[in-house]
């Protein structure tokens, strides 16, 4: 039976990913950003994941305004990095898992998660960025990717709720699945952040916060925030946050904190992370 | 006049909604070109010409033409989809936050640096009005130059029309 033991949730930045590929991470400016993902660095070459679901947003990369899925599973072999306007990442191909994949498709949508399925997506710095700060640089990404993308370009995204219980719906899909397999789950974006108009940058540490306490004490409040207490509290792109409850969802009601980290900036953001375990 | 929509109480944003998509379709579609690198040089080498190729509006084109990028969102451009266009200006997301905040670069910067812009005082627009400007640093990193007035207030302007 296949099992997911832990979530980590991260923000997305592509100026992290910019810093990597040019070998930045040493300066002044980046320094402490990724001095904090190296304990996470440290917890995920010991859990070893077989197979990672990741929990991401697409920024107008593979998906333009003709087509909008709400959920997107991606059930290929593989997928490249997509170029975002000036060349793909210098970044693996991300190797899929298309048996395990085809099998959550089918057991959420009987489940009434209607998910569209995907076979042929170019990946963004929403999905690889995490990917890097969580592995490196390695030549090969050390596992299979099922890569889960979520609207939250055009509003209204999903409610926090739905993605908290389609969370729910993957790790039942999971646990039925026929192969020996540890799954770790990745919810991506966020945290608190703006790009755009003259409210640009807004950052909301106590907003941050409470949302990083409540993944452990509180995760049902968590899916109750509204879509207005998002864009308001923590800025228009800071609604990425629905995001993590999918992570979330899938995870054991009650979890344990193995690791958290915030910094503010990564350019424009706040940048969190976290790690839970089933306990 | 009260505001019907809560989203729109929220200063300084613009919420992609339908009636934003609607309206920025071919806008964004415009952009959505760019990630192509023989549209970028087609653009570059004909901006107006090059947008006579989608069925925008004559307002839209001209907000392109200006890089007007408060004006651009109020028409129904999405971010994400605005990158692209200044990516091919070689510029990066900071870079156009602080213009759409009507901050300098080395402002905006050092706002981010210390902790960005804060929550308190940005919720509503009840609490900005055209003689105040917005809290913009922490109070720590308020003894720099003051921000321009002129040019943050025909930000707002723009992004209230």
């Amino acid at each position: 039976m296949a099992r997911i033991v832990a979530g980590v949730a991260t923000s997305h930045v592509p100026a992290i990913g910019a810093a990597i590929d040019l070998g930045k991470t040493g300066e002044e400016y980046w320094q402490p950003l990724f001095r904090g993902y190296e304990p996470a660095k440290q917890w995920i070459a010991q859990a070893k994941p077989d197979v990672i679901i990741l929990v991401y947003n697409d920024h107008a990369s593979a998906f333009s305004l003709e087509l909008i899925p709400t959920f997107a599973l991606g059930c290929a072999a593989q997928f490249a990095p997509a170029d975002e306007g000036w060349g793909p990442r210098p970044v693996p191909v991300v190797q899929g898992h298309p048996e395990l994949a085809w099998h959550i498709a089918q057991a959420v949508i009987l489940d009434e998660f209607d998910l569209t399925i995907v076979n042929n997506m170019a990946v963004d710095h929403g999905l690889t960025v995490p990917l890097s700060l969580m592995f490196g640089q390695p030549r090969q990404w050390p596992c299979p990717v099922i890569p889960l993308a979520v609207n939250v370009v055009q509003y209204p995204p999903p409610t926090g709720n739905r993605c908290y219980n389609l969370g729910k719906a993957i790790r039942r899909a999971v646990e039925s699945f026929d192969q020996d397999l540890k799954v770790v789950v990745f919810g991506t974006g966020g945290m608190s952040h703006q790009l755009q108009g003259p409210r640009a940058g807004l950052i909301n540490r106590q907003f941050d916060t409470r949302f990083l306490d409540n993944l452990t004490a509180d995760p049902q409040q968590l899916a109750r925030i509204p879509h207005l207490e998002y864009v308001r509290e923590a800025g228009s792109e800071g609604i990425e946050l629905v995001m993590w409850l999918v992570m979330r969802g899938a995870l054991d009601e009650k979890v344990r904190e193995v690791y958290r980290f915030y910094h503010v900036p990564a350019s424009n953001t706040a940048v969190g992370h976290i790690i839970l375990e089933n306990e | 006049m009260e505001n019907r929509n809560p989203f729109e109480d929220i200063p300084g944003t613009t919420l992609f909604d339908a009636q934003r998509s609607r309206q920025g379709y071919h806008l964004n579609m415009f952009c959505m070109s760019l990630m192509k690198a023989e549209n970028r040089t087609a653009f570059k080498a004909d901006e107006a010409g090059y947008l006579q190729r989608f069925p925008m509006t004559a307002q839209q084109r001209d907000a392109v033409l200006q890089r007007d990028w408060n004006g651009l969102l109020a028409l129904g451009a999405n971010i994400y989809f605005l990158a692209k266009l200044f990516s091919t200006d070689g510029l990066s997301f900071q870079h156009v936050a602080a213009l759409m905040t009507g901050s300098t670069q080395a402002e905006y910067a050092q706002m981010m640096r210390s902790g960005g812009r804060p929550i308190d005082g940005n919720r509503s627009k009840s609490e900005w009005n055209r003689e105040a400007l917005p809290p913009a640093r922490s109070a720590a990193a308020c003894s720099g130059s003051l921000r321009p007035a002129g040019k943050l207030g025909e930000a707002l302007d723009k992004h209230r029309g």
